[in-house]
């Protein structure tokens, strides 16, 4: 099955969107249309291990200050993202980023303009 | 606002190795007496942890090389590539490593760490894309922060994550540089090379290849990763340092490129730093020629490397991934790193430690690095001391692992 290089309208139909995978087609199961919410919730369970106290995680965290998370894991966390929600955000503008509603419009900006 | 609040937390990280006995960070040679040994705290001290691959940091024909050459054109250049630093001999190192990659051109620079940081900064501006692998060392990294371009990290030796980061990019203008290192130099573990070649050509990407732990190393002849697995020709820059195999100091960059001489008057880390001096030019120049004429060495580096990496991971300690002339050692966290390294001091070795934010993962190691020149006997105590530390620390069980379970080449 070829890829859909042309994805946008896949990605809102499809539950499932077959991505290209070096040669090997892999299914990746993507929300069927990664809402904020969706956005966001994604990021905290990939924060959720660097919680500090008792305060949740949630739209406001400031990422790298409120948590016990480092800048090395951050980038590691979005190469995750990345490849969760199909976009490439460039080093740059990660940092620029400071709150996950930040990071999770980013992501939702990248992907709108596919 | 002090100038060095913002490094509150390191400070108070690096307090905690520092009071509690010998400093990693702080060691002093007192007299390095040879490739593997030298006075450390006022003793004698087994050295695993250089860099220093084929030892020829004592070869007696580049010791000499070095000292004719100072007798001749004295201690330094004092100048840069691009003013009075260019002497006949920088000229003719450039051929000879060109030569020696069957490439056209060649840039010496005066550290590796300037070769990867000018020329990865310059090859690539705005409107292009710079894509790196996750476990790239620093130098790469401070290029990125150099460069307009927009940089995208993929997975570690992962090419299908650099395939979807290209497949992104789709249609965008601008050219790609994927940046790959031929073995990484905190575990000792090889790029898949070809497999990131096909991507690379796939996408119509260019591949630079830092082959600074590789150099003497791997391949037929010694040229790195990219001889080793037959890419020579699909690696549009191969980069390396003069400060590992070589045994000096120095950097360089190949190319077939013909417009590359372009980048002696735009890469700033050529232009505006004073060239290497001419013994480091001689030793080195002489070292290839070592490193040409003994293939032996090669070998017994990596007879040496099996003999460390399975005898460690025979007492059950978790090493890199494969064979390398670097050998990790996972150790649980940083306190129980150091704390392995100072025992390690204490019974007379040195080997380097690595912690985080330097190493990928978050992870801490001891880090070994092996040489040619060290001697079974030497390795084989080594493995004796660190499995006694080990079992000491809790890191490995009493009873060693009856099957051998290291990787090969
Ligand atoms: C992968 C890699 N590239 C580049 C360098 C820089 O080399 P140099 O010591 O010549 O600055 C190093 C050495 O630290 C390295 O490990």
């Amino acid at each position: 099955m070829p890829a859909p290089r042309t994805g946008e309208s896949l990605l809102r139909t499809a539950h499932q969107l077959i991505v290209e995978h070096d040669d090997i087609a892999s299914t990746l199961e993507l929300p069927r249309l990664a809402s904020r919410v969706d956005v966001i919730r994604e990021i905290c369970r990939h924060l959720a291990p660097y919680q500090a106290g008792e305060r949740p995680i949630g739209g406001a965290t400031v990422i790298a200050k409120d948590l016990t998370i480092d800048s090395l894991a951050i980038m590691d966390m979005v190469m995750e993202l990345e490849d969760s929600f199909d976009v490439s955000i460039p080093m740059n503008l990660v940092a620029e980023i400071h709150t996950v509603d930040q990071l999770a419009d980013t992501i939702l900006d990248l992907r709108a303009k596919r | 606002m002090g100038l060095f609040d913002r490094h509150a937390g390191l400070l108070e990280a690096y307090r905690d190795v520092r009071t509690t006995g010998a400093d990693p960070f702080q060691i002093r040679m007192e007299r390095v007496l040879s490739p593997t040994e030298a006075i450390i705290n006022g003793r004698k001290m087994l050295l695993v942890g250089t860099n220093n691959y084929f030892g020829l940091t004592f070869d007696p024909s580049c010791m000499e090389a070095a000292i004719e050459a100072i007798r001749a054109e004295g201690t330094g250049t004092t100048g840069s590539r691009i003013a009075n630093g260019s002497y006949t001999e920088h000229v003719l190192l450039e051929q000879e490593i060109a030569e020696f990659y069957g490439k056209k051109h060649c840039m010496v620079f005066t550290t590796g760490y300037q070769a990867n940081l000018g020329v990865i900064s310059t090859l690539v501006g705005q409107g292009d894309h710079l894509l790196i692998d996750a476990d790239s060392h620093a130098s790469i990294y401070d290029a990125c922060k150099m460069t307009q371009a927009e940089v995208v990290r993929f997975k570690h030796n992962d090419p299908s994550s650099l395939a979807s980061r290209l497949r992104r990019l789709g249609d965008k203008p601008g050219n790609r540089l994927v940046i790959l290192e031929g073995i990484y130099s905190m575990l000792g573990d090889s790029a898949p090379l070809r497999e990131f070649i096909d991507v690379c050509k796939k996408y119509n990407a260019y591949v630079l290849v830092d082959e600074a732990h590789s150099l003497g190393a791997l391949g037929e002849t010694g040229r790195g990763l990219c001889e080793a697995t037959g890419v020579l020709d699909d690696c549009h820059f191969i980069v390396g340092t003069f400060s590992k195999t070589l045994g000096a100091i120095g950097g360089y960059c190949v190319s077939d490129d013909p417009d590359f001489d372009i980048l002696r008057v735009t890469v700033r880390s050529y232009m505006f730093t004073a060239s290497l001096p001419p013994s480091i030019v001689a030793s080195v120049r002489q070292a290839l020629r070592v490193v040409k004429a003994k293939p032996e060495l090669r070998k017994q580096l990596w007879d040496n490397v099996a003999t460390l990496y399975d005898g460690l991971a025979a007492q059950g300690f978790k090493l890199g991934p494969e064979h390398g002339p670097v050998v990790g050692v996972h150790l649980p966290d940083r306190m129980t790193a150091i704390g392995f390294w100072r025992a390690m001091l204490d019974a007379g070795i040195y080997v380097n430690v690595a912690v985080p934010p330097a190493t990928p993962n978050g992870v801490s190691l001891l880090r070994c690095s092996v040489c040619a020149v060290h001697t079974p006997e030497q390795l084989q105590h080594m493995i004796e001391v660190m499995t006694g530390i080990g079992r000491q620390l809790g890191v490995i069980s009493g009873t060693p692992k009856l099957r051998v379970v290291g990787g090969s080449r």
